[in-house]
């Protein structure tokens, strides 16, 4: 009896120390979520807000129309682009950090342990500041009198200065230069662990360069791969000051679209769908990443 | 035959090296020239007037930009300082000891707001907010602070409970052998080696109230504006150097706090 005793004086005053973290998080992190389901139920006010009647409508309007006068039922086709347009823009922006991050990590975690610190702290810098003044930074490169635009018309490349700001592609650039960071961290936490002595054997084996990066270190690394592309696609999805500063109204994202349905949109209803639709797909992601990564483990 | 020579580095992988140093170059050209252009002294964006610490000078005296970098600054040590007790009180009850019944629980909703897009928590945190608005009558800051402490939580957690996780707990037992009590242990022996995890915890859960745009943006009431929100609110408008200049000011600290946390971190390796 005396073991049990000790078992749940053990557990209370785990939950009793935890209890503070977990109310502020209810209060002001995980609680109110669950008001943006249930408004995600609700019928739209007139002007903004909404009336406390239970619909499906919001649901309905994500994917379909209707016409105003005669009541026909069409896809929702700019809902959809937009939508489309968030799953296009993260997965290239996956792919773009991967390519430029597996280097980067590659080349921090092959350094001598004294310099290594120094390059990892080079990365984390931009990890930990200001995603509105790295996008500020990127937009000052992207526009028309910008860095970039000045060099190229300066050594002749184009004339006229190209057009990048408020495009998508504008927005690309920002999110593969913002979200890099998140690529290369846990990229390197695979290399770190790697054992090089792996690759030696290889190339007693009279393997290549490249069939020795196919065939002996990206399995090994992939669940630092795995990690690196799921924690870059998913701010890449919920992104909302990138696509903003450098979209430029137009060229919206999830996050934007959400924005403007509590805004000039008045669609209270439906920006909560759209907000569960995303926390969905990010929590399902995660679900999916866990059960991967434990499968491996155990 | 392929004769391998002395000095071949088997770490070497074609272009790889040329990619990463280009990736530094990528990562660092915008915000270098970011801060240049912060010492412009011509009227726009576009010209180089010379060197000048006129745009300085300028968000110094700006009303809307002293009241904002004050709001911010209060903002956030509020929220670290909630934010670091309750993360430290958390770490203490959910590392050494046996694993008990809801342990994971705690973990998932203690990490929240790491999983969880910050666009779908600001919306739910506005709706929230809005009826405790109309409820009580009260628009203060409390909202922001509340708001911040949340997201701040999981920064202040993790590097206590790795510090925690890294002390044994010899000297506990030692203290309590000679007959300290649990409240003299903790105040005499835990809480003292605890202190640099505290500190970075502290510190991380600053820079992030400082930096945070979205759930501000959406929390906020009419005149409630931090420095991000204000500098978000100027990018609608013609750009200055003015936006550089606060944004340079804004990476000093930013880059200051950060480099102060990685010394504390270090000295335990």
């Amino acid at each position: 009896m005396k073991r049990n005793d000790k078992a749940s004086r053990n557990a209370r005053n785990g939950w009793l120390l935890s209890t503070p973290a977990l109310l502020v998080l209810f209060v002001a992190a995980t609680g109110p979520l669950v008001i943006v389901v249930l408004y995600s139920f609700l019928e739209k006010g007139d002007y903004s807000g909404v009336r406390w009647i239970f619909s499906g409508e919001a649901w309905f309007r994500i994917l379909f129309e209707r016409d105003i006068f005669d009541g026909t039922v069409s896809l929702a086709d700019a809902n959809l682009s937009i939508i489309w347009r968030s799953i296009k823009l993260s997965f290239m922006t996956t792919v773009i950090t991967f390519v430029l991050g597996l280097p980067t990590a590659w080349f921090i975690a092959t350094r001598s342990p004294a310099s290594r610190a120094f390059w990892l702290f080079l990365i984390t810098i931009p990890f930990w500041t200001n995603l509105l003044i790295r996008t500020f930074a990127i937009m000052e490169v992207l526009r028309n009198q910008g860095l970039l635009n000045t060099f190229l018309i300066h050594y002749g490349l184009i004339d006229t200065p190209l057009q990048i700001l408020y495009t998508d592609t504008a927005v690309l650039i920002g999110m593969a230069y913002v979200y890099l960071p998140l690529m290369v961290l846990p990229l390197f936490a695979a290399i770190d662990r790697f054992d090089f002595k792996l690759i030696e054997a290889g190339y007693d084996l009279y393997a290549s360069r490249m069939n020795i990066l196919r065939h002996v270190i990206l399995p090994i690394i992939k669940p630092g791969i795995v990690a690196g592309c799921i924690l870059t696609f998913i701010p890449s999805l919920g992104a909302y000051v990138t696509p903003r500063i450098l979209g430029g109204g137009k060229n919206m994202m999830i996050g934007n679209f959400i924005e403007l349905q509590f805004g000039q949109g008045q669609n209270w209803p439906l920006g909560a769908a759209l907000s569960t639709v995303l926390l969905v797909i990010v929590l399902g992601s995660l679900v999916l990443y866990t059960r991967i990564s434990s499968r491996r483990a155990g | 035959m392929m004769a391998r020579s002395r000095n071949f580095d088997i770490t070497r992988l074609p272009g790889f090296t040329l990619i990463a140093v280009l990736s530094f170059v990528l990562l660092y050209a915008p915000i270098i020239t970011l801060v240049i252009y912060s010492f412009n002294g011509g009227n726009s964006v576009n010209q180089w007037g010379g060197l000048s610490l006129k745009w300085y000078a300028i968000a110094a005296q700006n009303e809307a930009v002293q009241s904002a970098a004050i709001r911010s600054f209060v903002i956030a040590i509020w929220a670290s300082i909630i934010a670091t007790t309750v993360a430290t009180m958390a770490a203490l009850g959910t590392s050494r000891r046996a694993k008990f019944k809801g342990q994971t629980f705690i973990y998932i909703v203690i990490n929240q707001p790491l999983m969880v897009p910050e666009i779908v928590t600001a919306v739910a945190l506005l709706l929230f907010f809005s009826w405790i608005k109309i409820a009580t009558g009260y628009a203060g800051l409390g909202y922001l602070i509340l708001a911040h402490s949340a997201f701040c939580v999981p920064f202040a957690y993790l590097p206590i409970k790795a510090r925690l996780d890294g002390m044994d707990t010899a000297m506990e037992t030692a203290a309590a052998d000679l007959y300290a009590s649990p409240l003299q242990t903790f105040r005499h022996v835990t809480l003292p080696l605890l202190m640099p995890g505290i500190g970075a915890g502290a510190m991380l859960a600053f820079i992030i109230s400082l930096d945070d745009v979205i759930i501000t943006e959406f929390v906020k009431s009419a005149g409630q504006d931090t420095l991000p929100t204000y500098m978000l609110g100027q990018l609608r408008r013609a750009l200055t150097p003015e936006v550089n200049a606060i944004s340079t000011v804004l990476l000093a600290v930013s880059v200051a706090v950060l480099t102060v946390f990685f010394l504390i971190t270090r000295k335990r390796g």
